[in-house]
């Protein structure tokens, strides 16, 4: 039967009708269609198709006809794909085109699941709880957002399901997208929590290049683990990782957590057969069914021998349990004898997490730190551009960036200290991160070894320079070739942070003995 | 809770770095350019009251919107103003914008006031026609308050002709004079013997020829023709090229067959072909039509008015009836005639950006690439300005397309919270007349609004809401 439906008033251009015919025409009990307006052209069609009715014949050039020979009830169907032929957008593939906004984002990629924050923080919270309120996840790395804001951005994410990362997240991986300050690692079963930014960087390059891989890693922002915030989000991370089939061995990573935060941590691991491993830095748990690990590299390597079925055998591994390494003890002899002046330790950092796990090592092994954010108030430099004695900064810190980039981005700073510490006679060993990844610097290894030769080339006293390369061989800034440019500039480099503190530790010792 | 079991797609807000990085390892990304929203803090807490508001804003704004794209503007008669426009009577002067006093009038209003009152035969001269408006005799109104709209100084009086755009989805008519032509022309606050023959020869044969052609053809669906000419290279604001056309090609036939001698009907086809702006006063009154049954809609912040008087800049919203939200009217950047400057320029001017309210203008610059150096530059910124208009429209319009973006519909309806949250404002292109008066056009180009008038909306519509 023909159908016939005659709107008034409805102009399209003829091919967009000439398309959205040929569209018709593909619904199955269609067997001839035409959609135009009503012009005499389009009416001699329908004429010689036989299907012209006294309907269309009335139609003027300004109305909308839809003529459709084909079973009955078709025409719900032909009428419902018209419209929505009619109403579609077509995505462009201009790949440089930026939205204005969210909800122009949101035009631009309907299915959008994440928001990626970074504006300054007295808007970053505005931005945060559109996000939500428009049920997407946020990952928040603006600091400076305040504590009420926080907390009620992470209340109103658990009512929706939503996960808040942040603020102040500077790293995470999730579905195997590295996200902000990331590494590029290898994808598996291990998931992770981590309230340390760069303490996730750490565990989870170490956990790929092991041979591991990471299911993901959700950042939570160093205040979330606090009373105030209560750990919303890295107990949701906690319960996340819990329901996810992909993750077999959950690991968490933080700062030492208030203790109402610990408790349901625990208990949450408790209630799942997952494996697990927790390392709070600088901090313990109490509980003989909880596996904990002494440092980062200790919870990566344990990570993947759960993740692997294998049976943990040791209290505290290292990297160099599982890669070969240099003859530590000889090598630390032999650099404590080169070292011609100075009898002191001094940490250059540019990653928070890394900072901390060095200055708990050191004042474990040799003594008390100083620092401008230190272990002991009693041992708060007065004057941050000052080493004294055993001294570790962190560079990364406010107090350091006002007005420049963050020093894994900018090696300004941290090269003119290098040089100054070396030239400082007091200086015995320098110790240093260096971070890979995407957020990074493209060659930081230049930037150091070009430090280092400058120094050197100052004065005839050794100082023996550590450096701890973070991140992984499928990194952009290509893992072995940093290495290999650091080793020739005569930089020692080791594949954690926790060898490398460990050797500037043994160094330090030989140069005692 | 599904995250995990989906694909990422990331939205970067912030540093263009991160962007770079997830386009780098083949993430999906789409990375915004993000501006603060306008004006500050004092904002910020009036856009925090307004989401405390007990309001279904979204709802009321599809509803103010869906009664602009169902519109149905049809030309269906020319009269004497005195005999159609409400409200309109003999010392009455209807001009373009928010309602202004003599004093404050720029140079172009002024002289169009003037020349009003010549062609009216109230005054002989300037000095007359000043003397007159100084004694009070003369009453001054915005064309928005009688259903109207008047491009640059907009003015009408009493037995000028005009346009009667019916919106027959609703039975509202909207009213505008007929295009006289450009350069020196009333419009721009010309008032010299010429301007007046003009008016007079308007009066006495364009209009007899043209009402008697639109009686015998009947009437004329000016939202088809404004579609069709989006189509042609025209944004129906600064070019009307493409819809006088197919304006001519609609009633030439029946012109023909009027009563007219054939030199009148010859001096009517060559005069409406002789200017590119014909149309223009049936786009304009066809956007007014348009968004007359929005205006009242409770609860919407859609824009109904946005009008210019040379001197201020007022817009109107549908969920404040009655109200003007006014600021000064601002430059224009342009490319200007032979022998003119900036220093000539009158700030905006003109009851013509109801053209971008209703979703076409500058909303719609894409669908011109050939007018873009009048407006600032290339077709890739003319495409680009009306993707940007996306960001602070309700709805995108399903009759007015552009070819250029594969034929998405315009931004329609302008959502002042939009406009205010993401700091982007409507892009208006326009024409720029002299500042003095008697003078004319003297180029063309593109303007904005002044800030002011979305952020004071806003805060009132709070404070009526609220209550």
């Amino acid at each position: 039967m023909i159908h016939t439906v005659v709107r008034e008033n409805a102009y399209h251009d003829s091919v967009t009708l000439m398309l959205a015919t040929e569209e018709i025409k593909t619904i199955e009990g269609v067997e001839e269609a035409l959609v135009g307006m009503g012009t005499e052209t389009n009416k001699g069609f329908l004429r010689d198709l036989g299907m012209l009715t006294p309907e269309s014949e009335s139609a003027t050039p300004n109305d909308l006809l839809i003529v459709v020979k084909g079973e009955e009830g078709i025409l719900d169907k032909v009428l419902a794909k018209l419209d929505e032929f009619l109403k579609q957008k077509v995505e462009t593939s201009d790949e440089e085109r930026f939205a204005q906004s969210l909800d122009g984002a949101l035009e631009m990629m309907p299915n959008a699941n994440m928001v990626l924050i970074s504006v300054a923080g007295e808007y970053a919270g505005r931005e945060a709880m559109k996000a939500l309120k428009r049920g997407l996840n946020v990952m928040l790395f603006s600091d400076n957002v305040s504590l009420e804001e926080e907390i009620k951005l992470k209340r109103y994410a658990s009512e929706k399901g939503l996960l808040v990362m942040g603020p102040d997240c500077g790293t995470a991986i999730i579905n195997g997208v590295p996200l902000a300050f990331a590494n590029v690692v290898s994808r598996g079963n291990i998931g992770m929590v981590a309230a340390a930014g760069t303490g996730a960087q750490e565990v989870s390059s170490i956990i790929s290049n092991l041979g591991g891989g990471v299911s993901q890693v959700i950042g939570t922002g160093g205040r979330d683990v606090k009373e105030a915030v209560g750990g919303i989000t890295f107990l949701e991370g906690i319960r996340r990782l819990i329901e996810d089939d992909e993750t077999h061995v959950i690991v968490l990573v933080s700062k030492p957590p208030h203790k109402s935060v610990i408790e349901k941590a625990i208990q949450l691991l408790k209630s799942s057969d997952k494996k697990h491993v927790v390392h709070f830095i600088n901090g313990t748990v109490d509980d003989p069914n909880i596996l904990t690990a002494e440092t980062l590299e200790d919870a990566a390597a344990k990570a993947v021998l759960l993740s692997r079925g294998e049976p943990i055998e040791k209290d505290v591994y290292t990297v160099y349990d599982f890669i070969e390494g240099p003859n530590f003890k000889t090598l630390a002899k032999e650099e404590a004898q080169k070292i011609s002046k100075g009898s002191y330790i001094r940490g250059l950092y540019s990653g928070g997490t890394l900072t901390s796990e060095a200055m708990v090592m050191i004042t474990k092994e040799i003594g008390p730190v100083w620092s401008p954010s230190p272990l002991d108030p009693a041992y708060k430099l007065e004057n941050i551009h000052e080493s004294k004695e055993h001294t570790i900064v962190d560079m990364g810190e406010d107090e350091f960036t006002q007005g420049r980039p963050h020093p894994m981005i900018d090696f300004t700073m941290r090269k003119e200290r290098l040089v100054k510490e070396y030239l400082d006679p007091d200086t015995a060993i320098i110790l240093l991160d260096v971070v890979l990844g995407y957020g990074s610097n493209m060659d930081p290894a230049s930037e150091i070894a070009e430090a280092v030769e400058e120094a050197r080339s100052k004065t005839s006293d050794y100082v023996t320079v550590i450096a701890a390369l973070c991140g992984t061989y499928g990194d952009p800034q290509n893992y072995n070739e940093q290495k290999k440019n650091l080793e020739e500039a005569g930089v020692h480099v080791f594949a954690s942070n926790a060898s490398a503190v460990r050797f500037a530790i043994d160094v330090w010792k030989e140069l005692k003995a | 809770m599904s995250l995990f079991k989906e694909e990422l797609k990331v939205i970067n807000i912030g540093l263009k770095g991160f962007y770079e990085d997830l386009k780098k390892v083949g993430a999906k990304v789409v990375h915004v350019d993000w501006k603060p929203p306008l004006g500050g803090s004092k904002v910020a807490a009036i856009l925090d009251k307004l989401e405390e508001l007990k309001l279904d804003i979204e709802t009321a704004n599809e509803e103010a919107v869906k009664k602009i794209l169902s519109a149905q503007p049809t030309l269906v008669g020319i009269a004497k103003a005195i005999d159609v426009v409400p409200g309109m009577k003999k010392n009455l002067i209807l001009h373009a914008g928010p309602p202004i006093t003599w004093n404050r009038m720029s140079g172009p209003l002024k002289g169009a006031v003037i020349g009003g009152l010549i062609y009216e035969g109230l005054a002989k001269n300037e000095e007359e026609a000043v003397k007159l408006v100084e004694s009070g005799e003369i009453e001054f109104d915005p064309w928005h308050h009688h259903d109207g709209v008047g491009p640059m100084a907009g003015v009408a009086t009493a037995s000028m002709p005009v346009f009667i755009v019916e919106n027959t989805t609703f039975g509202v008519r909207a009213y505008c004079t007929m295009n006289e032509g450009l350069g020196k022309v009333l419009r721009y606050g010309a008032y010299s013997q010429d301007v007046i023959d003009r008016l007079k020869w308007m009066e006495e044969v364009l209009y007899p020829v043209l009402a008697e052609t639109l009686k015998l053809k009947g009437p004329i669906n000016l939202k088809n023709l404004i579609t069709q000419a989006l189509q042609m290279g025209d944004e129906c604001h600064n070019r009307n090229r493409a819809a006088t056309s197919l304006f001519i090609r609609e009633i030439a036939p029946a012109l023909l067959d009027t009563s007219f001698s054939n030199k009148e009907k010859k001096q009517v086809l060559e005069f409406i072909n002789s200017n590119d702006h014909f149309f223009l006063n049936l786009s304009m009154p066809a956007a007014k039509a348009s968004l007359m049954p929005a205006e009242g809609t409770k609860g919407s912040t859609v824009v109904t008015v946005m009008a210019r008087n040379g001197t201020d800049f007022g817009i109107r919203v549908a969920g404040l009836p009655g109200e003007w939200f006014v600021g000064p009217a601002q430059e224009v950047e342009g490319l200007y005639f032979p022998g003119f400057t900036k220093e000539d320029a009158n700030p905006d001017i003109g009851d013509s950006t109801i053209t971008e309210t209703v979703g076409i203008g500058g909303f719609a610059m894409a669908a011109a690439p050939a007018i873009v150096k009048f407006v600032g530059g290339t077709a890739e910124l003319a495409l680009k300005t009306t993707v940007e208009m996306y960001e602070i429209a309700v709805s995108e319009n399903d009759s007015y397309r552009v070819p250029a973006l594969d034929f998405r519909g315009t931004p329609t309806g302008i959502d002042i919270r939009k406009v205010v949250e993401k700091g982007i404002l409507p892009r208006i292109n326009t024409g720029i007349a002299h500042k003095e008066p008697g003078i004319g056009q003297v180029g063309a180009g593109l303007t904005y609004p002044p800030i002011n008038v979305f952020i004071d909306a806003l805060e009132r519509f709070v404070e009526v809401y609220s209550s």
